[in-house]
């Protein structure tokens, strides 16, 4: 029986808690190789998938690991691997493989400094525009932030009913510090989170096209060995998965992945704010900076600033409306990260003419301090 | 019923009537008589075409899961093998089948090759050697001797060959085979005994490129390359009697290697077996 299936308190960390949300969004497939810091995710389902009979396999890298999850995807078991900058910078090729043969799978990025080898023990969120636009071509890519161990429970539960629901690959992006940090959680109680079951198809093998063009967009999806044979191809392809060179098909097939998702954007976006209703100031900020960004908002309220923050859980695709709503009596954003300068450009791309855009970087292997945040607060209020 | 009319019936059996014939390949390419041989095996199993999934990477021989009606996965260049054990992995009971090239499994997909082989996963893969990369337009791949002409070898080819035979057995693989595209009817048996073995097999299939490799090594068209590939091929049996100097410039055929080893699932399977029992 699973370690995590107890509906006690428990200390976990953050990236025992990705392992824990996997369970429960009914991942039966894990294929990985280690690199720090994720491993722990690996070393817990290594643990955990023979007790639940599921499958565990170490591969010889990382471009294997995302292959084997691809594979066994598409034998019909929900899928994962988990992975830090350079292991995500090699699986690229093959991300880019599921979302053209529309595969569900989710890839764990715990972010570590970079570029190349950089920093395998330090915080960073430099993966951030990677998680968007890492494979070549044109795609629409999901990624998913959490900033606590809880969490990193529910943004992996999320991912894989995204990933199963629209067909595609789904991101979710942790930190060294989350990752390795622990929280008290309650592994929520079986159905009070929703667990989404892949949509089969219902008509005959004669039928079935594996990427139907369906008013719905997202196609049924048959597994190796439910009675439908049909071909699957990185090649760009017709509705039944043949290579397809004709401008219409071609046409259609991209538009698919774009809309497919955006479609759907309302249910994919989850943001949180706090104390944004009187605010004149905001801060954006994701994962590990989102906390620091909170207690920074908290002292700078004591002081009487009116400043809230806006932490976007869905951070791809990126909220362009909501954060520009939210944004429309905000004088001053300041958008915090530990990078120089990936979510930024997205939030002056969506920001009202009214709202000035300030950025806050900090790229030296080191936490945001609440203090650095509160320091750029009064600087903008000055 | 004649032969040749039971042949294509046969053949249309397991060809996608959907697909758009013809194939990419260039005619007297040595692809489709691999597909015909692993056709006539299947058929001679018996499997059901539902449960056999073929899959392959990038390249002129990856080409052939697209016409096959089974369930194919045509994936990245070299990764085959690793889609594969996730496809075997997640459900045993499937017959996987690789289909893949010299560059395809021996340069980009070296790594796969030989862990697939480590684990003795039961994977029966169909190299279609050919010496050459074709779909690019013929450079050289591990496989092309010393002194050969291709286009990234203008000067004649000064790396050594791989032999992916002696790397499978040095791997693990429990079921090491080669044959050639001449050969069809032992080819045919040796794709049935490596799909007949638990674990992983390897049949090196030695084939023709005679638009690349042929054409700027001087060695002919079709036919005369593949009675090149018929003069040089020796059986096993017979190899075993023969000096080796006579063996000089000649590749062994037949069934090179064979053992019985655990294979990767049914490990698995028996370690769930062991933690349920243990209660844990």
């Amino acid at each position: 029986m699973s370690e995590y299936a107890s509906a006690k308190p428990m200390l976990l960390q953050g990236n025992e808690a990705c392992v824990a949300g996997a369970l429960y969004a009914g991942v039966e497939f894990f294929a990985g190789y280690p690199i720090t810091p994720s491993t722990e995710i690996a070393e817990g389902m290594a643990r955990e998938m023979p007790r639940i009979g599921g499958r565990f396999i170490q591969m010889e890298d990382e471009i294997a690991s995302i292959a084997a999850i691809i594979g066994a995807s598409n034998a019909g078991l929900k899928s994962m691997t988990a992975t830090s900058g350079p292991g995500f910078s090699l699986m690229q090729e093959n991300i880019g493989y599921a979302y053209m043969t529309e595969t569900p799978c989710v890839i764990v990025d715990v972010q570590r400094g970079g570029p190349s080898t950089g920093l395998p023990t330090k915080i960073s969120q430099a993966d951030i525009q990677q998680a968007r636009w890492g494979t070549h071509g044109d795609y629409t890519a999901i990624t998913l932030a959490p900033s606590t161990v809880r969490g990193c429970f529910e943004e992996t539960v999320r991912a894989v009913n995204m990933a199963e629901r629209y067909r595609t690959p789904v991101v979710v992006l942790t930190d060294e510090v989350l990752g390795h940090m622990r929280e008290m959680m309650v592994i929520p109680a079986p159905g009070e989170m929703e667990v989404y079951k892949r949509h089969k198809p219902d008509v005959p093998p004669d039928w079935y096209h594996h990427f139907e063009i369906t008013p719905s967009l997202v196609s049924a999806m048959a597994s190796f060995g439910d009675g439908y044979r049909y071909n699957i191809s990185g090649l760009t392809h017709d509705q039944d998965g043949f290579p397809t060179a004709q401008p219409k098909e071609i046409k259609e097939k991209l538009d698919k992945l774009r809309t497919k998702i955006m479609r759907y954007a309302d249910e994919i976006y989850r943001i949180r704010t706090e104390m944004m209703e009187d605010a004149h100031v905001a801060v954006i900020s994701t994962g590990t900076v989102a906390r620091s960004a909170l207690q920074a908002v908290k002292m700078a309220r004591e002081k009487r600033i009116k400043v809230g923050t806006i932490q976007p859980l869905t951070i791809w695709p990126f909220p362009d409306q909501p954060i520009h709503d939210m944004l429309k009596n905000v004088k001053k954003v300041i958008v915090a990260e530990l990078n120089m300068g990936q979510l930024v450009q997205e939030v002056a791309r969506v920001a009202p003419r009214t709202c000035e855009v300030l950025f806050l970087g900090r790229y030296d292997g080191e936490v945001m301090a609440p203090q650095m945040i509160l320091d750029k607060i009064r600087e903008a209020v000055k | 019923m004649q032969p040749q009319v039971l042949s294509s019936e046969i053949m249309h059996h397991y060809l996608r009537p959907k697909k758009k014939f013809p194939n990419v390949w260039c005619a007297g390419c040595g692809n489709g008589i691999v597909m015909g041989a692993l056709i006539r095996a299947i058929d001679t199993l018996k499997y059901d075409k539902d449960e056999v999934v073929v899959v392959s990477g990038i390249g002129c021989s990856s080409r052939m899961p697209v016409y096959l009606d089974f369930c194919t996965l045509h994936t990245t260049h070299g990764r085959a093998l690793a889609f594969a054990t996730g496809v075997k992995f997640a459900k045993p009971r499937l017959k996987v089948i690789v289909i893949t090239g010299d560059g395809d499994c021996l340069a980009i997909g070296g790594n796969h090759f030989i862990h697939a082989c480590r684990r003795n996963i039961d994977i029966t893969t169909i190299l279609i050697d050919n010496k050459i990369y074709g779909m690019t337009g013929g450079q050289f791949a591990p496989t092309t001797p010393g002194g050969a002409f291709a286009t990234t070898a203008p000067h004649g080819n000064y790396e050594k060959q791989f032999d992916p035979v002696k790397l499978a057995i040095g791997s693990g693989a429990s079921y090491v085979a080669r044959g050639t595209v001449y050969h069809v009817q032992q080819l045919e048996k040796l794709i049935i005994g490596g799909l007949s073995k638990r674990g992983f097999a390897l049949i090196d299939t030695i084939s023709n490129c005679h638009t690349y490799y042929g054409r700027m090594n001087k060695e002919g068209d079709a036919v005369a390359m593949i009675d090149a590939i018929k003069k040089q091929a020796v059986n096993i049996k017979q190899a075993e009697t023969m000096p080796p100097e006579k063996l000089a410039g000649k590749f062994v055929t037949g069934v090179i290697h064979e053992h019985d080893a655990s294979e990767f699932c049914e490990e698995y399977e028996s370690l769930m077996q062991r933690l349920a029992a243990k209660g844990r």
